[in-house]
């Protein structure tokens, strides 16, 4: 009886190598990260490499000068500025829009998530558009607007305002997650201990998201500066007054001047590969503090 | 206070802390109406079902968390804050923990910072809410007796909630027994055990059987069995007999009210523990019974009655009659 039941099993060769059953045949393997690697470095590594070659390709003092052009500098100055007011506006906006979600219901708050999300699906030129439609000479609050003496529409509050749009889900995106996992009780904990509502945000809330909150402001800051297509259609690309640095690089694109366009894409580069960095350095923190539970000091 | 989840132990206790406010009715302090007191200003000592500890402070950081947030006139100096996190970390018995991390604690740990962190701020009442829910039953035993001494030390007014009756029996002095948002009873254990006053006051309460019967003009019948239960003028109509497992024995003369089939035997530290299909009944009901006396399987035993608790089908708590010693 016995024997015939061993016999009905294949035999067990021994010595063979046994491979868990989770693990592909080595040629699917190779294959795999092979396609993988030929993609990544075609279509993400060797454009990003180009632009630093490109911009140094007639040495280093022509590289420099693309910075001395009064328009370039003007351009890195009003892409600092918009980002020194969207980023900041986001960050109180984000903050406000994950709190009320994460710690309220409210009818309509399915809805308010979708907003949320509107500009990441909605084209950024429609965004733009939009804007001129609204706040432009012939839009709907245009002739109240001129009345006043200000202008929306290619001029600064026009490029800022649709920086805002574009970047506005970051931070809320980030967070909204975050504090609906951690829920309220830790507030609830302080405030039966004493702590003011304020007091509750600051010394319980804050410090539970800020791992999120600067990942947040970090992505949001990115896109705020490298923001091209609603901006590009608010702005009417004045030069030195309403171009910021991607418009600009367009403008000198354009113009066949390889060089000058290159040096300012190095500056959005570096931007994208400081923000990639810090992003990764914040990513092994954010584990590190969320594996042990809270964040170390 | 006592209850199955779902019956809103937690949420009246939420109540009395003002992190919830009630629809109707009022809270008092001490006779002190504090219903529209904000829950800062209640001085409730609360301590969470999951801890709520902060996790990016320290321990030591965590109990003294309600002393550094006073406003400034009322804050004690940073000496004074240190002695009493010292003071209250010895109480708790966690006195070299002080610097840890709550991630770095063992549950019982977690739940004695969390209670420590409760009475730094000198509450006026402790409110504990399932604390210990999440341990396991050998830490709960211990914690139990502890948290007993700790009451008896700082002689604080403290409720506690808890789905687990044996908890409750042990802790309280008084039990308030809620099912489904209402009260059902409030008493002693004693008398939550002896004196039910609703069916599920009994059944939740222990385990019990309940037994359909029929009420005719003051006499109980089962089937064509009739029982020996004074009913106190309770109403004729369906009722329904309730009897715990150690309401019941096996009659020692032979004659009893009830017969039944003995389905299974299984030993208990004290004795047997026997299942018993009775006859024109479709559940079985399980009786102790000394280690002598067992009967053997499949043996038809005749059942006696003693303390039967009757109740009319309505289940209204007026129709209730504690119908004492049955015979």
């Amino acid at each position: 009886m016995s024997e015939i039941a061993v016999e009905s099993f294949p035999r067990i060769r021994t010595g063979a190598k046994v491979r868990p059953v989770t693990q592909d045949a080595p040629v699917t393997r190779y294959l795999l990260i092979a396609t993988t690697l030929v993609f990544s470095l075609t279509f993400l590594f060797a454009p990003l490499a180009l632009v630093f070659v490109e911009a140094a390709a007639k040495g280093f003092s022509v590289f420099l000068e693309a910075f001395s052009e009064p328009d370039a500098i003007a351009a890195i100055k009003l892409t600092l500025l918009v980002a020194a007011i969207a980023v900041p506006a986001n960050l109180v906006f984000g903050l406000a829009a994950a709190w009320s979600i994460a710690k309220f219901s409210f009818p309509g708050k399915s809805l308010l998530i979708t907003l949320i999300d509107l500009p990441f699906s909605v084209s950024p030129v429609v965004s733009g558009l939009v804007y001129v439609l609204v706040f432009g000479a012939q839009g709907l609050f245009g002739k109240w607007l001129s009345a006043h003496g200000t202008q929306v529409i290619f001029a600064v509050p026009g490029i800022v305002l649709a920086t805002i749009f574009v970047t506005f889900p970051f931070v809320a995106r980030e967070l909204i997650p975050l504090m609906q996992e951690q829920g309220t009780v830790e507030e609830e904990a302080a405030l039966t201990l004493g702590a003011s509502g304020f007091t509750t945000f600051v010394t319980v809330t804050l410090p539970n998201i800020k791992w999120g909150l600067l990942y947040g402001v970090l992505l949001c800051n990115a896109r705020a500066m490298g923001e091209f297509g609603a901006v590009s259609v608010v702005s009417g690309h004045i030069r030195g007054l309403t171009n910021t640095i991607p418009l600009q690089v367009e403008i000198l694109y354009n113009e066949y001047n390889t060089v000058a366009a290159f040096a300012l894409s190095v500056l959005l580069a570096s931007l994208a590969l400081v923000t990639l960095g810090i992003k990764s350095f914040l990513e092994w923190r954010h584990a590190d503090a969320l594996a042990a539970g809270g964040g170390r000091h | 206070m006592l209850g199955p989840s779902g019956s809103g132990k937690t949420t009246l206790l939420r109540v009395i802390a003002g992190l919830n406010a009630p629809d109707r009715g009022r809270v008092y302090f001490d006779g002190q109406d504090a219903t529209n007191l904000p829950v800062q200003d209640r001085r409730v000592g609360f301590v969470f079902q999951n801890y709520a500890l902060f996790k990016h402070r320290t321990v030591g950081d965590n109990i003294a968390y309600g002393l550094n947030v006073r406003p400034r006139h009322s804050r004690p100096s940073r000496e004074q804050i240190r002695a009493r996190v010292a003071e209250l970390l010895k109480f708790v018995q966690l006195e070299s923990l002080g610097s840890r991390y709550p991630s770095q604690l063992s549950g019982g740990q977690r739940q004695r910072v969390a209670l420590a962190r409760a009475l730094a701020i000198e509450p006026r009442v402790l409110l504990l809410d399932e604390p210990f829910g999440a341990l396991d039953a050998r830490v709960r035993k211990d914690l139990r007796r502890w948290l007993r001494e700790v009451h008896k030390e700082t002689g604080l007014t403290t409720i506690f909630v808890t789905h687990d009756q044996d908890e409750a029996m042990e802790l309280a002095d008084r039990v308030v027994v809620l099912n489904e948002g209402s009260i059902e009873q409030i008493g002693t254990p004693s008398e939550i055990y002896d004196q039910p006053v609703s069916p599920f006051v009994i059944s939740f309460v222990g385990e019990a059987v309940a037994l359909p019967v029929n009420v005719e003009a003051g006499r109980v019948t089962f089937g064509d069995r009739t029982l020996h239960i004074d009913t106190h003028g309770l109403r004729s109509g369906p009722a329904r007999v309730f009897f715990r497992p150690a309401d019941i024995a096996v009659a020692t003369n032979g004659a009893g009210e009830l017969e039944g089939r003995v389905e299974s035997l299984r030993r208990t530290p004290a004795g047997v523990r026997a299942t018993i299909a009775i006859d024109g009944y479709d559940q079985t009901l399980e009786i102790d019974s000394p280690l002598d006396q067992a009967a053997a399987l499949g043996d038809r035993v005749p059942l006696s009655l003693a303390n039967a608790r009757i109740f009319t089908v309505s289940d209204t708590k007026t129709d209730y009659v504690d119908a004492g010693e049955g015979i």
